[in-house]
């Protein structure tokens, strides 16, 4: 399968960590899911390893949840493809922390 | 000239407070890390500008930060904390069993001989260690393989390894501390541990004088004498001249023995300080006066310091981590309270003066003494 360019929208304190801008473009091999987004984020961006996904169990953080095309993709599976638009580069991916606490 | 740096730790990122000897003007630089919890900086004895910080949050989980230029530039290292093997189970709240998960690192204790060297207190408790420069880390597993490990319960911080302590005189030697396990040690370099928990006396226990379950607060001890340590547990200030293999109570005339933070003075052994707060269920001090205990006796006899800490209306906390001191001739003594403020007194606690008034709710404070 071709590489493919997608588009992902951190928030600001991982924005801050890994030293980037409001979005990233990520090349991945293959499908496009939560899986393959996140290991293609981490493997450019080691600083966010365990920060978005846990690093022994692979769970997404809990107070952390993915959008995309204005619907929560947070339960679908890892391995479950993306909104076409999203593999497409035509929306980003939104990983969004829980507004909660101070 | 000396130079002192001060490694606080906030609730909202990192600040570091620099002065010459004379210890009366100061600079700020912060908030590194800004809006992370900080728990905990510290930097190598032997290279003091290799610096270690624990960057965490409910969101984004453990973030290990490096620096090799004294805090001018970060990296962010390794993060991955896994326990070793299969990390079963310790006791929650309620007495059931529950799932050893890691949460954060609290306490980075680096070597006192390599800079590579450093250790990472972990709630759910755990040790761990690293040998380059935190680009990766291994737990020292047989602590929480020690037996009693699925006796432990968190205390209402957390289950927390809160305090390690390197023994100068002899590098197979490390002392921890866990709320609410306990006090350990191993001698030999972590292989093995043991509790030293003997002479605790905690009524809020089924068996008060249990192997494990006592809440320690803190322990330290004077590089000159390792076998003497000083402890505050959630209510006793604690002293053992056996290296923990026994304790006795030297709360003395304290106001109340309840508190969080413990230390001694850089150049007298004998001379401790603790910061009396009311209860475990209202954390402040008594009155609303702001009160540093000193003992000049090794304990039992405590004199108050107040001259320019408040002395009314102060409803501050002093977490365990969050008193330190120089070794400047005229030893300095610091601590952070969780209303933001820093306070220094350069004359071994007969005055004080606050260095900042302003920051985030203060976690933890480490002075470092250059020439």
């Amino acid at each position: 399968m071709s590489q493919i360019t997608i588009r992902v929208e951190l928030p600001a304190h991982l924005r801050r960590l890994a030293c980037v801008g409001h979005e990233v473009n990520l090349e991945i091999d293959g499908e496009a899911t939560q899986r393959s987004m996140l290991d293609a984020l981490e493997a450019r961006y080691p600083m966010l390893r365990g920060t978005i996904r846990d690093q022994i169990t692979q769970q997404r953080r809990p107070f952390l949840r993915f959008f995309a095309c204005e619907e929560d993709l947070s339960h679908e599976p890892p391995d479950a493809p993306l909104p076409h638009a999203v593999a497409s580069g035509r929306e980003p991916l939104i990983i969004l922390g829980a507004i909660a606490g101070g | 000239m000396s130079k002192i740096r001060v490694l606080v730790g906030t609730h909202k990122g990192a600040f570091i407070l620099t002065s010459d000897g004379k210890r009366k003007n100061w600079k700020v630089s912060g908030p590194h890390f800004a809006g992370w919890e900080v728990y905990h900086l510290k930097g190598s004895p032997v290279n003091p500008d290799r610096l270690y910080a624990s960057q965490t949050s409910s969101w984004f989980g453990q973030v290990i930060q490096r620096s090799d230029d004294g805090r001018v530039t970060w990296e962010p290292v390794d993060n991955k904390f896994a326990y070793d093997g299969v990390p079963g189970t310790h006791q929650w709240y309620d007495g059931t069993p529950h799932p050893w998960e890691f949460k954060r690192v609290w306490h980075l204790e680096p070597s006192l001989t390599d800079p590579e060297t450093v250790y990472a207190g972990a709630e759910d408790a755990a040790l761990f260690r690293s040998t380059d420069g935190g680009k990766s880390w291994e737990e020292l597993s047989g602590l929480r393989g020690h037996g009693s490990g699925p006796r432990w319960q968190p205390g209402a911080g957390g289950m927390c390894l809160h305090t390690v302590i390197l023994d100068p005189s002899d590098p197979q030697r490390i002392f921890i501390a866990i709320s609410a396990a306990g006090a350990f040690r191993t001698d030999d370099a972590g292989k093995t541990w043991r509790p030293i928990n003997q002479g605790l006396h905690s009524q809020y226990i089924p068996d008060p004088t249990a192997e494990v379950g006592h809440c320690v607060h803190h322990i330290a001890m004077h590089p000159s004498r390792p076998g003497v340590l000083f402890m505050q547990k959630h209510w006793d200030v604690m002293r053992s001249d056996d290296a923990g293999d026994s304790w006795n109570e030297v709360s003395g005339n304290l106001p109340t023995d309840f508190g969080f933070a413990i230390d001694v003075h850089a150049h007298e052994p004998e001379t401790i300080y603790v910061v009396p707060i009311k209860s475990d269920s209202e954390h402040y001090p008594i009155d609303g006066k702001l009160r540093v205990y000193r003992s000049r006796a090794g304990g039992n006899e405590w004199e108050p310091l107040t001259k320019g800490l408040p002395q009314q209306d102060c409803y501050v906390n002093v977490l365990r981590d969050a008193m330190s001191v120089d070794s400047l001739d005229s030893c300095g003594v610091y601590f952070g309270t969780t209303g933001g403020q820093v306070y220094i007194s350069a004359d071994a606690g007969d005055s004080w003066a606050p260095i900042v008034r302003d920051l985030p709710a203060v976690l933890s404070v480490e002075v470092q003494t250059m020439s």
